[in-house]
């Protein structure tokens, strides 16, 4: 049968964001994908190292537009270990809350991109909806709804505000309660499991070979999580689990996230149950003073992608000297992607690509 | 694991529900009390300083000039500018507005044709009344820049998570109560580490260098203390100022009073990093490496070796004169030496200052009084110019009923200091509320001390004004009362009271209706039925200085013209009405401080530098 070359994206409108794959199919069969990132790439790093520490802090947010939080924890964090600021443990506590808050909130805006592009456009809405919910608890805490630049090094920005833990307790009760609405209609819906079940396929080893992070190695039987491995904030605090599917199918990733909002949920309940008083905030020093010794330190998280890693170097001066991000998206959008798709339909492409849950943001930076 | 082709349709109950969808613009959705929107800036408040520009990672602030605002210590007439097409509303200008004046609002609307709009100067409902709207006439179809709401604060600053540190790196200090037990200097003064913190808090606005009357580059020599490089530092203090180990120690430090951490915490401590500077260089010499420039041929006297004469002499001296300075004191430093006490000022201090200035090749004559060991008139003759700092040198007195039985401030102070230490009295009264008064008081009690030892004995001061118009300074009325010094405030001296043998017995007051009249000026009233009567057996007066111009001739004296306030008037070159004499200090200014000394000496040595060099008209 005659090749042919097809170029999925930009335009295309079964794309998610910025980016683009070129396929050579034969019929509707995928020969060979090739990612072409780019379309996105604002220099972010090359800018860290024209601003003073504060002022990195507006613009890391900004990398990742679906989910800026743990950007500004990795640079908080990697600011922390170079200058040596130590975090009080309720500002570790109020970071954990956030963070899980923001893997919610993301997962919810994954799960209304992978159900918009399967064609169920009701869930898609609730869940547009739900994370509207926890936008909402951001504008309240940080003041922004998307950028909130609240995670600061020694602590956070502002502490809750009264009464603040309540309403997180009833929004989380909120969305929780729709959760049964959500498997009938979605998660034990037959038409998500004949769309999802053995498409874009990935084996425990070559998810590992790839390096494959988050949801996508946790699908394939691997339990790993940086929060366990490397517990950073209050992650020791409390007891949870890491939600583990073996199949290594789009439909198992899916079903991790939708696990994974569940045990967060649950975690922040417990967090909030455990939440000490005391400061939230270590003042950091005067900004237009602040030089740090040199001096170079990787940090990693658990982002709701998977590990997401900072490697920032000082000089001893007032600005960055390098800072290079370790982003999931990066070896799933480029390698992982290409693999994945192989002999997989032209019309799965949207299906493979979200439940691998790539952000272009991520990729290109 | 149970699929379903059939469960799916439970969703259709939600076809029942009540949306969630606002019906914008007829349903609002409030944003949070936190919201990041448009500024406003109290302009009462604002200080100018211009942090918020500098901390923008957007340049989107520029600090403009509003010519209808006028510039004054502390505060200059530029405010921010917001271009709301760079801005990120992050919110880093809020945390870092030392007066807490920029405040973010929830307004997020502007819709206007105009993109010159979105640059935008933003002031608040005082300032800017007729742009802002309670929430019964605010309608969001005309939102925009001109049209928002009342009381509408969100993202607004607060101290605890500011970015800058509302709180001085304490100062240590001699307790109170082995302090007042000897003239150890009770200011132990900063560490390195202390230092460097304290240095750390500046946020180089500057706002501080234009109250300063010297105008000292403060920032940059706080700076230097920063970098750890207290030589750099002392550099730039040299440049304005040859007296740092005396002005580090007593300055007034109106810069303190400008500093922008001062609005909403405390000050920076730029008087002791300066003390720091001075006492951490062991080698002036060789830190600043500073030499007289080449010979000019000209000759110049200096009378009076306070602040002002040695500045003078030492600017001069840079620029190449001869100078002589002629002072009656055995030392330099002339009220300072005399004046300040030894726990505040030790003589050490002074002569650290005075013999770098020595060492640049200024000549001192001592003990030297003019118009009795040197004439003013010979000087006149064999030199250029003549500048006169000869400062307030005696003591005024209250004038009451036996009133010389009382002790004279000025006196009693150079006695303890540099000569020999009166007896002095079980139960002492100071007469006055000014920082002379508490000067001697705080001397009396550690007097006592010595004199008296574990006897009981007390300090009282007497003085006009109530305790919110005392002239004395804030800190200086907290050491005392730390020293358990004894106030009366609002009391006036009427009588001292004395026995058959003349020795004193106490001093008869009348409480204070009013210490100034309408017009600001000093007029006291009393009330003539409410008296006091204070036990003491030594009264020491501490109620103000006069100058002492005896040295000048008469038919010189003439000649000269003073201001209204009992100044010598002297022009933009610091000439007075007689050509070639030249004034600086208490004599011409009205602060009367050391720092104003200095600055006026700078004008001076620069009017002489240009009157010599013939570019100015005799007078």
């Amino acid at each position: 049968m005659r090749e042919l070359e097809l170029y999925f994206g930009p335009q295309h409108l079964g794309m998610v964001g910025n980016f683009s794959i070129t396929l050579q199919v034969e019929g509707d069969r995928i020969v060979k994908a090739t990612a072409n990132p780019g379309f996105l790439h604002r220099g972010f790093e090359k800018l860290m190292e024209q601003r003073t520490w504060i002022q990195n802090f507006p613009l890391v947010c900004r990398i990742n537009v679906v989910e800026p939080d743990h950007m500004e924890l990795m640079y908080a964090m990697a600011v922390e270990k170079l200058a040596g600021i130590e975090v009080p443990e309720r500002a570790q506590f109020i970071r954990s809350i956030y963070l899980e808050l923001a893997r919610v909130g993301s997962h919810l805006f994954g799960l209304w991109a992978y159900a918009n592009m399967l064609g169920f456009d009701t869930v898609a809405n609730w869940a547009m909806y739900h994370r509207d919910l926890i936008l909402d608890l951001f504008e309240e805490l940080t003041g922004g709804r998307v950028y909130h630049i609240y995670l600061w090094p020694g602590g956070v920005r502002r502490d809750f505000p009264e009464g603040f833990e309540d309403r997180i307790r009833s929004t989380l009760h909120t969305i929780g309660s729709c959760v049964p609405d959500y498997d009938d209609t979605f998660f034990h819906n037959r038409l998500f499991y004949e769309r999802a079940h053995e498409v874009g396929k990935l084996s425990l080893e070559e998810a590992c070979r790839m390096g494959a992070v988050g949801q996508v190695l946790r699908a394939t039987g691997m339990k790993k999580d940086i929060r366990k491995t490397e517990p950073y904030a209050a992650y020791d605090q409390v007891d949870w689990e890491i939600p583990v599917r073996t199949d290594g199918d789009a439909y198992s990733r899916i079903w991790v996230v939708r696990d994974e909002m569940i045990e967060s949920v649950h975690m922040i309940f417990k967090l909030l149950d455990k939440l000490p008083k005391g400061e939230a905030y270590q003042r950091i020093p005067n900004p237009f003073k602040w030089k740090i010794p040199e001096n170079e330190v990787y940090v990693r998280c658990e982002s709701s992608r998977g590990e997401l890693g900072l490697y920032l170097v000082s000089e001893g001066g007032d600005k960055p000297c390098r800072a290079h991000f370790r982003t999931p998206s990066y070896s799933h959008g480029l390698t992982i992607l290409e693999k994945a798709l192989e002999n997989e339909s032209i019309a799965d492409v949207g299906n493979i690509m979200i439940s691998l849950y790539i952000t272009a943001p991520e990729i290109d930076r | 694991m149970s699929q379903s082709v059939l469960k799916p349709f439970k969703a259709i109950k939600y076809l029942f529900a009540t949306p969630k969808t606002l019906r914008y613009p007829f349903e609002l959705k409030e944003p949070a009390l936190r919201y990041r929107g448009f500024h406003v800036n109290d302009w009462e408040t604002c200080t100018g300083c211009g942090n918020c520009a500098d901390i923008c990672p957007n340049q989107a602030i520029e600090m403009i000039e509003i010519p209808e605002l006028v510039s004054e210590p502390g505060k200059t007439n530029k405010r921010p500018r917001i271009d709301y097409g760079r801005c990120c509303f992050c919110g880093l200008c809020i945390d870092i507005c030392p007066p807490g004046s920029l405040k973010l609002t929830r307004d997020y609307f502007h819709i206007h044709f105009d993109p010159e709009t979105f640059v935008f100067v933003p002031k608040d409902e005082q300032t800017e009344p007729g742009k802002y709207f309670p929430s019964d006439e605010y309608s969001v179809l005309k939102a925009s820049l001109s049209h928002r709401r009342k009381d509408y604060d969100g993202f607004v600053s607060d101290l605890k998570y500011s970015l800058f540190d509302p709180e001085r790196v304490p100062m240590p200090v001699v307790p109170p109560e082995e302090r007042i037990l000897s003239f150890i200097e009770h200011i132990i003064g900063y560490d390195r580490e202390e230092a460097r913190k304290e240095a750390a808090r500046c946020l180089e606005c500057r706002l501080c260098e234009e109250a300063c009357p010297a105008h000292l580059k403060i920032s940059d020599y706080i700076h230097a203390i920063f970098e750890d490089k207290p030589e750099e530092s002392l550099k730039k203090i040299y440049e304005d100022n040859p007296i740092p180990s005396i002005c580090g120690r007593v300055c007034m430090a109106h810069c303190e009073k400008a500093c922008s951490l001062s609005i909403r915490g405390e000050a920076l401590s730029i008087r002791w990093l300066k003390r720091y500077a001075a006492d951490t260089v062991k080698d002036f010499k060789t830190a600043l490496e500073l030499h007289p420039g080449p010979p000019t041929g000209k000759k110049v006297a200096v009378i009076g070796a306070g602040p002002g004469g040695l500045s003078v002499a030492y600017f001069l001296r840079l620029n190449g004169y001869e100078v002589k300075v002629y002072d009656a004191l055995p030392g330099g430093g002339g009220t300072m030496r005399t004046g300040p006490p030894a726990y505040r000022l030790p003589l050490e201090s002074i002569d650290r200052d005075v013999d770098y200035i020595c060492s640049l090749g200024v000549e001192f004559f001592f003990n030297t009084r003019v118009g009795k060991d040197v004439l003013f008139e010979d000087l006149l003759k064999e030199n250029d110019a003549v500048f006169l700092g000869t400062g307030y040198t005696r003591s005024r007195s209250t004038q009451v009923k036996n009133y010389e039985k009382c002790e004279l401030a000025l006196a009693f102070l150079a006695d303890t200091k540099i000569g020999k230490p009166s007896k002095v009295g079980r139960e002492i009264i100071v007469i006055g509320g000014g920082n002379v008064a508490l000067d001697v008081a705080r001397e009396a009690i550690r007097l006592q001390h010595i004199q008296y030892p574990g006897e009981k004995t007390v300090v009282k001061t007497v003085s006009l004004e109530d305790w919110d118009e005392m002239p004395a300074t804030e800190e200086e009325i907290r050491e005392a009362r730390e020293e358990h010094i004894q106030f009366h405030p609002a009391w006036g001296p009427k009588e001292v009271v004395v026995d058959e043998s003349g020795k004193i017995t106490g001093l008869q007051c009348r409480k204070v209706k009013s210490v100034f009249n309408e017009q600001g000026r000093f007029a006291p009233t009393f009330h003539e039925d409410k008296e006091m009567f204070m036990e003491g057996d030594m009264i020491i007066e501490a109620i103000g200085q006069v100058p002492d111009f005896s040295f000048i001739p008469e038919a010189l004296f003439n000649k000269l013209e003073f201001t209204e306030r009992k100044k010598l008037r002297v022009d933009e070159n610091g000439m007075t009405s007689i050509s070639r004499v030249f004034a600086g200090g208490d004599i011409v200014n009205t602060n009367m401080d050391a720092v104003t000394a200095i600055a006026d000496a700078k004008i001076a040595a620069q009017g002489i530098s240009r009157y010599l060099a013939g570019e100015t008209v005799s007078a």
